[in-house]
């Protein structure tokens, strides 16, 4: 019975595309007959169309904003003023630059916790996104002017920016480095690719999205309806200009409303199974991340991302022998662990956040820097920097800005604790016994261990 | 403006944004022309495109043309299928496999030796993780097709009215 209704409606035909310079080539593509996927009548989905695309958009136009921006302030973050972020030299492409703050703590585990565990949830909602417009990618023909010519070309920094990107990303996060190339160049560059589809891709499509958001699915301005349809009562979208709506759309087996669900719901569930690693009362639905384990060794249980094995430092060097060196000032002062120790200690509760999205709270407690920088005899530095024992790897050293030197909170920690007034231990020699440093909204790799020497530097003075 | 949009066949604000783009791209590929991994950017460029649009695409719509085939098969002349099974089994799959493509890494162990090398920590029991979540969405998935089954055809089944 239904049959016999559908038969009664309409064909859905294209409307005939506007053809630019030389539109007869283009006409006379368009008249040779195409077998699928080029085909028109190859996408038969009844829920793709121009208002669905401009759902996932506005999602994504949003979201991959945040995504982006954080990015690129972790890059301020690393220090690109002391030539410390990676890549070093990045031209004009950065954000404008600004002394990174200290205040909040915990302003860098926000921030890369949305990159991170915000790019994961997104995934869904990007695989949907191209899921909508694939059938423009097989559209015949391919070309209607030279403006759609260079669109499409355009879409290439678009698509391949978004999916290179979320494959480094997530690689990157766990440890699979399996590309030939480095991460952080990769994914710095590529950003910048995917920056130049996206705001082009924004400025020409926004109006459309606004339009078809406005009119709703059935061009009626009726937004309701979508909320309550049936698979059986959702009609397709409307043939439009933008050749999303199928021309021969089968029977409906699913509603907007249960595929917005799906999509959502597919965020939501990476979402749940993701924010563990940057949130710890959730750390136990982290089953999947390599970040959701526990090392089980009470205060010292927290993530590491250097080991001392992996270090490569003799332990020798980290015992009874080892010296703390501060220098910058007239002369050399030299410390041992205890003599730290019977410095006046100063107890923070801090995150430590990854730029891989991880991130957890804990109790440090250990000597101010600024009490360091005071004994060395620089009272107000404009920089410090700290060097590892560890020579080789490429964080085994980092400068530290004078708001990082001189805030309360910033120490040479040489004690941690949880984050609830748990007991405290010595660091383990995995995090940097006999002393690191721990300074607020620092990104992870900089707050040092196992640290050989600071010096504080005055630029004006040097 | 008419013979502008007749040539290009947009308006010219159209033409400034993509060159806007395509200046952008080129400074970036300019500070990456004597990087030695250019070729290794390049392919993994391309080829997440490619990996995309021309291989996991087609995968998942053809995944789903067994569970169509499989609706058309269920389908009575008699009476109509009270609750479509359809969903029941796109929502745990399309959920697990999300969920495998993000963590596929980390899944397969991929990474395991970095991570080793890293963190002290391995990758086992994830892969494990993984299959239980799996098998929990399927059982919920499950479970409320039982309910809403249940629920229909007592809706239907009070009626009986038709001679």
């Amino acid at each position: 019975m239904a049959q016999a209704t559908r038969d009664e409606v309409p064909p859905r035909t294209a409307p005939e595309p506007t053809y630019g310079f030389p539109a007869g080539l283009w006409r006379g593509l368009g008249r040779i007959p195409v077998p699928p996927p080029f085909h028109p009548r190859t996408w038969r989905s009844p829920l793709r169309g121009t208002w669905l695309t401009s759902v996932f958009g506005a999602v994504l136009l949003v979201g991959l904003t945040i995504v982006v921006l954080t990015g690129l302030m972790s890059y301020i973050a690393y220090g690109p003023q002391f030539g410390q972020a990676i890549p070093a030299d990045v031209g004009g492409l950065h954000l404008p630059f600004f002394d990174w703050p200290t205040d909040p703590s915990w302003f860098y585990r926000l921030t890369q916790g949305l990159h991170v565990v915000g790019g994961m949830v997104l995934t869904p909602v990007v695989l949907a996104k191209l899921w909508s417009v694939v059938p423009k990618l097989f559209a015949w023909p391919p070309v209607t002017s030279v403006a759609q010519l260079l669109e499409r070309i355009s879409l290439l920094a678009l698509v391949g920016g978004i999916l290179f990107e979320f494959v480094t990303g997530l690689m990157n996060a766990q440890y699979d480095y399996s590309w030939g190339f480095g991460f952080y160049t990769a994914h710095y560059y590529g950003a910048w690719v995917f920056i130049g589809g996206f705001v082009a891709h924004v400025v020409l499509k926004f109006p459309t999205m606004v339009r078809a958001l406005r009119r709703g699915p059935h061009g009626t301005g009726a937004f309701d309806r979508w909320l309550h349809d049936s698979p059986a009562t959702t009609e397709p979208e409307p043939v439009d200009a933008h050749g999303l709506a199928p021309v021969d759309p089968g029977r409906p087996t699913l509603s907007r409303r249960g595929l917005l669900g799906l999509v959502g719901g597919g965020s939501a569930l990476v979402g749940v199974l993701s924010i563990g690693q940057t949130w710890d009362a959730l750390r136990p639905l982290a089953v999947l991340s390599p970040r959701g384990q526990s090392y089980g060794d009470g205060p010292n249980d927290f993530q590491i991302n250097r080991t001392l094995a992996g270090s490569g430092i003799d332990p020798a060097a980290l015992g009874d022998g080892w010296r703390l060196r501060l220098t910058g000032g007239t002369g050399e002062v030299s410390l041992s662990r205890s003599d730290l120790a019977a410095m006046p200690q100063h107890t923070a509760v801090l995150p430590i956040a990854c730029v891989e999205g991880w991130s957890t709270t804990r109790t440090w407690s250990g000597v101010r820097l600024r009490d360091l920088a005071a004994l060395a005899g620089v009272s107000a530095p404009d920089n410090a920097f700290v060097q590892s024992v560890e020579t080789s790897g490429a964080f085994a050293r980092a400068t530290l800005q004078a708001n990082q030197v001189l805030d309360p909170d910033a120490l040479l920690a040489l004690r941690v604790g949880d984050d609830d007034g748990g007991p405290m231990a010595d660091l383990s020699p995995d995090h940097g016994f006999p002393a690191r440093v721990i300074v607020p909204a620092l990104p992870g790799v900089h707050n040092t261990k196992w640290v050989a020497s600071i010096d504080f530097r005055r630029t004006g003075a040097t | 403006m008419s013979l502008w949009r007749r040539l290009y066949g947009a308006n010219p604000l159209h033409l400034l944004v993509l060159i806007a783009c395509f200046a952008l791209v080129g400074y970036v590929v300019s500070m990456l022309w004597e990087d030695p991994t250019w070729l290794a950017l390049l392919i993994w460029f391309l080829g997440a495109v490619i990996g995309h649009d021309l291989v996991l695409y087609p995968l998942y719509a053809l995944a789903d043309q067994p569970l169509r085939l499989a609706r058309w098969a269920r389908r009575r002349a008699d009476r109509p299928v009270l609750v479509p099974a359809v969903n029941h089994v796109r929502a745990p799959v399309l959920g697990s496999a999300v969920l495998g493509l993000i963590y596929l890494p980390t899944i397969t162990s991929h990474g395991e030796d970095a991570l080793r090398f890293t963190s002290g920590l391995g990758t086992a029991g994830i892969l494990e993780n993984w299959l239980l979540v799996t098998g929990v969405l399927f059982l919920g998935s499950a479970v409320i097709y039982a309910v809403r089954l249940g629920r229909a055809a007592r809706g239907t089944a009070r009626p009986a009215t038709h001679a």
